[in-house]
């Protein structure tokens, strides 16, 4: 277990961890603001990689068809939201999750309708297929390299937006006291629509950049979601930087943990039982992580109102 | 009261008629289908009691099917054969991991309640995949089925009748323990928490004994269920397999004593039904469910009486 290793997976962690953050932005944003679980943000992802790679397919170009899929999500999202989303704000959190069940049922199918049930190979644009050079003396992905850098680079976006704009104060008016919002004149439907489309698209862009690394394939979404919730439960609902933060920690804990934890068990316990135990107790880390972190702050580690 | 009494017993004389008649018209299929249908009913009354009764909204209820499956089939694959064996172990092992899960779940509530029911469900589901000894992600046949003695699980037959019987067992129990004074006091803690602290009631505990309650019931549901498909695997605690025992509540009418049964008859009706026409089914019960979940609130048991609670 060499020093380059380690930071190797570390990286991993990271790109995984702003992958996850991605998701949980928009997951959080529309539970803090509009107070709706919406369960079919992991369909919205799945969405997000099937339309980059068909459109990517079609025009011949990736970055066309990024930015077709990231369109493409952005109007799938906001249908949704005026479809169904809409009706559910009035009614409670087990209506809400019900309803998206619903929607992911019929998004997993159609997906198959269209596509087909087996995963569909997606590739990285040439230009960033190579390697590069680490300090470590070691040779990192591109591609994972460029998807930590625009994770991050959309944080800091999101951060602006939400901080510095016009559009951030009513997100965050919107948050922490919608009937007075509207009250002082501002379409707070309108707005909640654009937060929604918003959402959908980060979610989009979590799925097409996760296209060439993992599976593109029905269902693809789910997987990721639930992981999406121990961020958002660990970093403490509604809040961007505790979705930033919760993610990197899980990213980087579920990583580690994949990666390390058979060969450190190996040197306590014996070879064989580190086989069995070693997989199993990775898998379970990160929900470890949440119950220890529910222990002993029931709100998360950054709660977004005291 | 009288009528619900009646209509009870009507139901039971019809789906104790049901597998000479099926077995008479050649349909082995359909017994197959009420069988499965009964035991995942007993699943829905244990959430019916957390879920409608208590207010707790868990999404992660298919944790106790998995757990009451395995089990069984653990016990078996290490020799251990005996039926009531199994029941006792599945029942206990699915109340200890109840214990746990909501001794930390329930600390909080609402959306965060939701989630973390189902990333825990989610936890054991990857623990599942993961132990190669009980067959992975692939899963694992039964040895064979739990020997019980006075009756022959192999026997398709027989076993209707003993997931009829225990359905019909559970329905009168779960009756009896909301009506008691401690599911008054469960309702009591949904209905009001701050009321219900002020005139002594703590809901921590009494949510937590209703928790372990459904888990042990839901594990029940769980051994049964294992015998019946033969085989255990992680897919039995899916998120899917939640939802759907959520759904079964929800159509069947929250907080009602036959809602759950109803639900779980409609559901799985619905869904037989759609698949023979189609192999996308679900792009059709998609919006099914939403649409009931918006237009049609009481569920089937709101047609005929009120909510008990």
């Amino acid at each position: 277990m060499t020093f380059s290793l380690v930071f190797e997976q570390l990286l991993n962690g990271l790109q995984f961890g702003v992958t996850l953050f991605l998701m949980a932005a928009g997951l959080t944003l529309v539970l803090g603001i509009m107070n709706v679980v919406n369960l079919a943000h992991g369909s919205l992802y799945m969405v997000g990689a099937y339309l980059a790679l068909a459109a990517a397919q079609w025009t011949g170009s990736y970055l066309l068809g990024a930015a077709l899929g990231l369109f493409g999500t952005l109007v799938v999202g906001m249908g949704v939201e005026v479809v169904v989303l809409r009706t559910l704000y009035d009614r409670d959190h087990l209506d809400q999750v019900l309803a998206t069940f619903g929607l992911i049922l019929f998004f997993n199918e159609l997906i198959a309708i269209v596509w087909g049930r087996a995963s569909l190979f997606a590739s990285p644009p040439s230009w960033l297929s190579g390697h590069i050079d680490l300090f470590t003396g070691s040779r990192y992905p591109a591609y994972r390299a460029a998807i930590i850098l625009v994770g991050l680079v959309t944080a800091l976006i999101l951060w602006y937006v939400v901080t510095r704009t016009r559009l951030g104060m009513l997100i965050r008016a919107g948050a922490s006291n919608r009937t007075m919002v509207a009250a002082l004149g501002v379409n707070i439907r309108l707005l909640y629509t654009v937060v929604f489309g918003f959402g959908a698209a980060l979610a989009g862009l979590a799925g097409l950049m996760a296209g060439p690394i993992y599976n593109v394939q029905p269902g693809m979404g789910e997987l990721v979601l639930i992981q999406v919730f121990v961020v958002v439960v660990i970093g403490g609902i509604g809040s961007i930087r505790g979705a930033l933060v919760g993610a990197i920690i899980v990213g980087i804990v579920d990583t580690l943990g994949r990666a390390f934890l058979k060969p450190l068990m190996a040197t306590i316990i014996s070879a064989p039982a580190a086989e069995s135990a070693g997989p199993a107790l990775a898998s379970m880390l990160i929900y470890l992580l949440m119950a220890v972190v529910l222990a002993i702050r029931p709100q998360g580690l950054f709660p977004a109102r005291g | 009261m009288k009528a619900r009494l009646i209509s009870w017993i009507v139901a039971a004389v019809l789906l104790a008629a049901l597998p000479p008649l099926l077995l008479a018209l050649g349909q082995p299929f359909y017994l197959d289908l009420v069988r499965r249908i009964m035991i995942l009913a007993i699943a829905a009354i244990s959430l019916n009691l957390i879920l409608g009764y208590g207010g707790m909204v868990s999404f992660g209820h298919a944790a106790y099917i998995g757990v009451g499956a395995y089990a069984v089939g653990i016990l078996g694959f290490y020799g251990f054969f005996n039926g009531w064996l199994h029941i006792l172990v599945a029942m206990a092992a699915s109340a200890l991991v109840a214990l746990a899960i909501g001794a930390v779940s329930i600390r909080t509530s609402g959306i965060y309640f939701i989630m973390i029911t189902l990333a825990f469900t989610q936890m054991l589901y990857y623990l599942g995949i993961s132990v190669a000894e009980f067959g992975g992600d692939d899963g694992m046949r039964l040895k064979q089925r739990s020997q019980l003695g006075i009756v022959d699980l192999n026997d398709p037959v027989q076993f209707y009748y003993l997931a009829l019987v225990l359905m019909l067992l559970s329905v009168f129990l779960i009756h009896k323990l909301i009506n008691s004074r401690f599911g008054m006091a469960l309702r009591a803690c949904r209905s009001n928490e701050a009321r219900s602290r002020a005139i002594g009631f703590s809901p921590y505990p009494y949510r937590l004994a209703a928790f372990v309650i459904a888990g042990a019931l839901c594990g029940l549901a769980g051994a049964l269920y294992g015998n019946h498909i033969n085989y255990i695997t992680p897919s039995l605690m899916t998120w899917e397999q939640s939802g759907d025992l959520m759904f079964m509540v929800i159509l069947g009418g929250m907080a009602t004593t036959a809602g759950p049964v109803l639900g779980a008859f409609a559901l799985l009706i619905v869904e037989e039904v759609l698949k023979g026409w189609t192999e996308h089914w679900q792009v059709l019960m998609g919006p099914l469910l939403i649409l009931s979940v918006l237009f049609f609130r009481r569920g089937l048991a709101g047609i005929f009486y009120k909510p008990d609670a």
